[in-house]
């Protein structure tokens, strides 16, 4: 499968010290993020040619492509391809060299991470990156958090605002348990959750931050036949649920019994985009991923 | 067994009182609290009470030392325990809290012609002072990991310490005299005078528990999660919509302010402080009583506090033969680290959590 590679980024330290307004008020825990100006309806993300290059490498080379509420969308490629950069731009991890990305038709380049993710956008990791340490109930606290409004003040004299946050917080965090299928480990250390487990435990501290994008890099990586069929199943109810979902994914197969809509990359490059039958049989698409030997996925 | 049972169970004395009906627990708390301050009178215990109190120094000021000694090692606890944030210059916070007060309340200030406040009405303004420096210090540095963190707060420290030494308005060496005690009377005699370490202790002791109190309730909150996250990964934390800055931003405040508080209580009780009071080995000492208590756990930096202030005190006036223990007292006390470190890595009141990693770690290194 996949190798491991380095996800931490250069430092973007300049960007976490310089503090930050609120961003714009969202509801309340379950509530959508404010709607705004949306050019075209249906579209929720617009990657629009974006360029990304590490010194002398370029990882995404003038890509673009959008993605439709409420669809499957499947971003596929060979190792290397640039689909962890794609998520990586997307999330505010790195910063697109050239071009824009908007979600929800508002520019999110230079935003911050903890802003996009209160935004709308959230994301897994390619290798789980759960808080080790913390019960798996915890660290989906930590993502249901995003949406709270507690201060520090009002957590300290465990003002009424704590209570009710802390309550439903926690009610909601156990409900996404539940709904991932893990809540029996709840009380349990996250690092001592099985491989599987934490995979979808990662997901639900996703989840937690109430999404309107969920993007899953590669969720099933070294799962077994059975476990993949159970991990489809989740994400069609994710989206059942009105979130729309981003998945990265090697195992073909999967890819093409659970997406709307697939782009490839290879190198960088779009060299694709359309329904899974047609980018099944699209010249290209087969030399990428047949063509060279050592990319073979 | 329900989910929250489930979430808190373990093994040992936490394992059991976590397993208590509420009412046991609080019980417990308060017998201890109630002991704590009987601690004074400890020396009246029969066979193992004169071997607790001090010898070389009287026992009421060696509980004061301790009381304002944990109050640092709490503070500390916050900012390396919880955030995970190397603070190598600690000691400039207490330093800020002795002089604020200083400068507001002794006659040796030059603010002392258009203050000249009393004790009380010094300590608010100190403590905001104290936090203020703690976000200045954070501002600029919070964006810095790990190593450089540590370099800038070491720096911080020694330049607390050298403006103190070289500059006329805070006096160097010939330091602030007559700095106000605190309020209160009983009976036409003022409560905290000059010979009865006692109530000093009382007042620390008070402003430990309401610490205390406080530093729980910010970590059973988002506050504490946020912190632990960012201590566990602190990119992925911000992904998940944790505003890193600002909660790192808030330890160093809170730390600072506890540190303050030290520092406002030294000053009070000692009446005079001056540059020699704060120095850097003071800084590295409470870190060495956090760690060796179990860094990232309320009872463990308790413990680590009470151990740095209380094993030299209590070394003070013993000999062996000609030899003053006293003056061994960082050799012997390098000792017992050293032995501590090795015996117990985790520290002597794990924190769960580091209890854990550690466990975790020992298995990579050897696996069967
Ligand atoms: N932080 C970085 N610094 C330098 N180069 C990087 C960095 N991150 C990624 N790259 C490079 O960018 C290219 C795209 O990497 P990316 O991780 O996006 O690929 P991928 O499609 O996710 O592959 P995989 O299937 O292996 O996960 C690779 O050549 C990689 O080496
Ligand atoms: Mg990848």
């Amino acid at each position: 499968m996949s190798e491991p590679h380095k996800e931490t980024p250069e430092e973007l330290d300049r960007e976490n010290a310089r503090p930050v307004a609120d961003p714009a008020p969202t509801g309340g825990p379950q509530a959508e993020p404010t709607p705004s100006p949306v050019r075209d309806e249906g579209v929720l993300l617009e990657v629009d040619h974006v360029t990304l290059r590490f010194g002398g490498v370029v990882a995404l080379n003038d890509v673009s492509f959008s993605l439709r509420k409420g669809e499957i969308f499947g971003l596929i490629g060979p190792n290397g391809a640039g689909k962890t950069t794609c998520f990586n731009a997307m999330t505010g991890v790195y910063r697109p060299t050239e071009g824009q990305i908007r979600f929800q038709g508002e520019s999110i380049v230079g935003k911050k991470k903890h802003q996009i993710t209160r935004g709308g956008i959230a994301r897994t990791f390619q290798n789980v990156r759960l808080f080790p340490e913390m019960t798996a109930l915890e660290n989906v606290m930590v993502g249901a958090d995003a949406h709270h409004k507690t201060s520090v003040i009002s957590a300290l004299f465990r003002l009424p605002r704590f209570w009710r946050e802390e309550k439903s917080g926690r009610a909601r965090s156990l409900e996404l348990l539940r709904f991932v299928g893990i809540a029996h480990r709840a009380g349990d250390v996250s690092r001592n959750l099985s491989y599987g487990e934490q995979r979808r435990l990662e997901i639900a501290r996703a989840l937690a931050t109430n999404p309107t994008l969920l993007c899953l890099d590669e969720p099933a990586a070294g799962f077994n036949p059975a476990e993949k069929e159970d991990l489809l199943q989740l994400i069609r109810k994710i989206r059942d649920t009105g979130v729309t979902v981003l998945l990265i994914e090697h195992d073909m197969r999967l890819v093409m019994g659970v997406t709307d809509r697939i782009v490839v990359l290879e190198f960088g490059k779009k060299i694709a985009e359309g329904t899974p039958a047609e980018v099944r049989d699209n010249p290209s698409v087969i030399a990428a991923y047949l063509g060279v030997p050592t990319d073979a996925a | 067994m329900s989910e929250k049972a489930s979430f808190r169970s373990n093994g040992g004395v936490r394992g059991w009182l976590g397993r208590q009906p509420v009412w046991v627990r609080w019980l417990v708390i308060l017998v201890a609290a109630v002991a704590a301050y009987m601690l004074p009178y400890i020396g009246d215990v029969p066979v193992i009470g004169p071997q607790i109190v001090t010898e070389g120094i009287d026992w009421p000021s060696a509980l004061f030392n301790m009381s304002y000694y944990v109050l640092l090692a709490l503070g500390l606890n916050v900012v390396v325990g919880y955030a995970g944030l190397l603070d190598l210059g600690y000691v400039g916070f207490f330093a800020v809290g002795a002089y604020g007060t200083a400068l507001l309340t002794s006659p040796d200030s030059i603010l002392y012609e258009d203050t000249g406040w009393k004790w009380l009405m010094a300590v608010p303004a100190a403590l905001i002072l104290t936090m203020i420096a703690g976000v200045i210090l954070g501002w600029p540095t919070l964006r810095l990991r790990g190593d450089y963190l540590a370099i800038v707060t070491l720096g911080f420290a020694e330049i607390i310490r050298i403006v103190a030494t070289s500059t006329d308005v805070l006096r160097g060496d010939r330091g602030f005299a007559s700095i106000p005690h605190p309020p209160g009377s009983w009976g036409g005699e003022p409560i905290f005078g000059v010979t009865d370490a006692i109530p000093y202790f009382w007042l620390g002791l008070t402003v430990i528990i309401l610490v205390i109190l406080g530093v729980r309730n910010l970590d059973r909150s988002r506050v504490g999660r946020s912190w632990l996250a960012i201590r566990e990964d602190e990119e992925a934390a911000e992904v998940m919509g944790v505003r890193t800055f600002k909660y790192k931003l808030w330890a160093f405040a809170i730390g600072a302010f506890i540190g303050g508080l030290g520092g406002v209580l030294f000053a009070g009780e000692q009446s005079f402080i001056n540059s020699q009071t704060f120095v850097l080995q003071f800084s590295i000492l409470v870190l060495a009583g956090v760690v060796m208590g179990g860094s990232g756990n309320m009872a463990g930096a308790i413990l680590g506090g009470v151990l740095i202030s209380y094993i030299p005190d209590r070394l003070r006036g013993l000999s062996v033969g000609d030899t003053d223990l006293y003056e061994y007292r960082f050799a012997l006390f390098g000792a017992v680290i050293i032995i501590i470190m090795v015996l117990r890595p985790q520290g002597l009141i794990p924190s769960r959590r580091r209890a854990m990693e550690l466990k975790d770690r020992e298995k990579e290194v050897a696996p069967q």
